[in-house]
């Protein structure tokens, strides 16, 4: 049960997006359609699994001094196999999410979650939480980028849904990722709060 | 505490040769894979392998472009030049533009651009749909460069992204002026340097 709750932490209680508001650069970077708000989302589930993880179960080895340091090394090699890898196997997505790949290193979700949960649990429990926070940061990234999407664009997914005449095209740019996203977390507010 | 990192860092650098040594094959195809089917858009239907042929040519700027010559049963049937522009909105514009033997623009697709979503982003659609101006396809570049209509010429921009528009077509012309470089002044040199390729690729 209490495995059940690390895990729904992430989505909902504590979305790094809605909630916490970490992580503000790719999330305003990247959801210029949904496809790459998902793409982002997954890659940073990845790397937020495999650093929780290895970090959880080095907790032991690494003296406190140093384990900031640390942390980066054991994150910066991740995204670098993340980044080698989908060169190689999703070259489209790739060229598309472009520097924010790399810049995963630099993520706060991913260092605030190795420090603050990581660094005191279990080996388990890290991975529990990192697919947990990864899936809330996928959800929010994937929802943010299909409004961009749809009302800049008309489209979903790259599925045409309203003709795209109809779409504003300060949605696909840096203002509307700023006004979208804050229509989200006031209604997500508001449903906390109902619920 | 310089044990512990210096470890660290050392089991890192391991796996991250293990990954380099696994993905640079992968990379490095699905790179060349990606060139050539851009060459196989912008082209005339060809049998011969242009990666391999490929050479550099002086543009009228100074500065070289790589021409991917198509041939069929021996024939050239036009070129594949991959060209680029720094005069877009936001930095370089790379593209790849298929002429034929007469110099008329086959096709072209975008590799590479940083320009506006929304706005300059739709030069790949844009220069070839057939509307009023738009189309580049079918032009013959001999009567000389292309431009858009505000500075005089025929080509209509893209609306709301004139520098995108105007740094496309630069892009193009250069293409253009590299590939008839070679034709008209070195065209021996060129063709000396596509056997010695061949004799390279028996070697």
């Amino acid at each position: 049960m209490n495995h059940l709750k690390t895990l729904t932490n992430g989505i909902l209680k504590e979305n790094p997006i809605f909630v916490l508001l970490l992580g503000m650069c790719p999330t305003l970077g990247t959801t210029s359609s949904a496809i790459n708000g998902l793409g982002m989302g997954l890659a940073t589930t990845f790397v937020l699994i495999c650093t929780n993880s290895v970090i959880s179960a080095l907790k032991n080895l690494i003296p406190d001094q140093v384990r900031i340091p640390c942390y980066i090394v054991v994150i910066a090699s991740f995204v670098t196999v993340l980044q080698m890898s989908m060169e190689a196997f999703v070259p489209a997505l790739y060229a598309s999410l472009g520097i924010f790949i790399p810049l995963i290193v630099v993520n706060c979700i991913i260092l605030g979650r190795a420090e603050a949960f990581a660094a005191k649990n279990g080996v388990f429990a890290s991975a529990l939480d990192g697919i947990g926070i990864g899936l809330g940061f996928t959800l929010a990234l994937t929802l943010l980028g299909s409004v961009r999407e749809l009302l800049g664009t008309g489209k979903l997914f790259n599925l045409t849904i309203m003709p795209e005449e109809f779409g504003a095209l300060i949605f696909v740019l840096a203002p509307g990722a700023f006004i979208a996203l804050g229509f989200l977390i006031a209604l997500v507010n508001k449903l906390r709060k109902v619920s | 505490m310089f044990l512990s990192l210096t470890i660290i860092s050392l089991c890192a650098g391991a796996i991250l040769a293990t990954a380099n040594m696994y993905t640079a094959g992968p990379i490095a195809l699905s790179k060349a894979a990606a060139l050539e089917n851009a060459i196989k858009e912008v082209v005339p239907p060809y049998d011969n392998n242009p990666l391999t042929e490929a050479y550099n040519a002086v543009t009228t700027e100074g500065d070289s472009l790589t021409i991917y010559p198509a041939t069929k049963e021996g024939k050239a049937v036009g070129v594949a030049v991959e060209s680029n522009s720094r005069n877009g909105f936001n930095g370089e514009i790379q593209v790849i533009v298929g002429f034929d033997t007469a110099g008329t623009l086959v096709n072209y697709s975008v590799l590479q651009h940083a320009e506006t979503p929304g706005l300059g982003s739709k030069m790949q659609e844009w220069f070839r749909t057939d509307k009023n101006k738009q189309s580049v396809i079918g032009r013959s570049l001999s009567q000389g460069n292309l431009s858009v209509s505000k500075d005089g010429g025929d080509v209509d921009a893209i609306t709301a992204s004139t520098i995108t528009s105007r740094a496309f077509l630069h892009s193009i012309n250069r293409a253009y002026s590299a590939y008839k470089g070679t034709d008209s002044q070195t065209g021996a040199t060129t063709a000396t340097e596509s056997t010695e390729t061949k004799e390279g690729g028996i070697e």
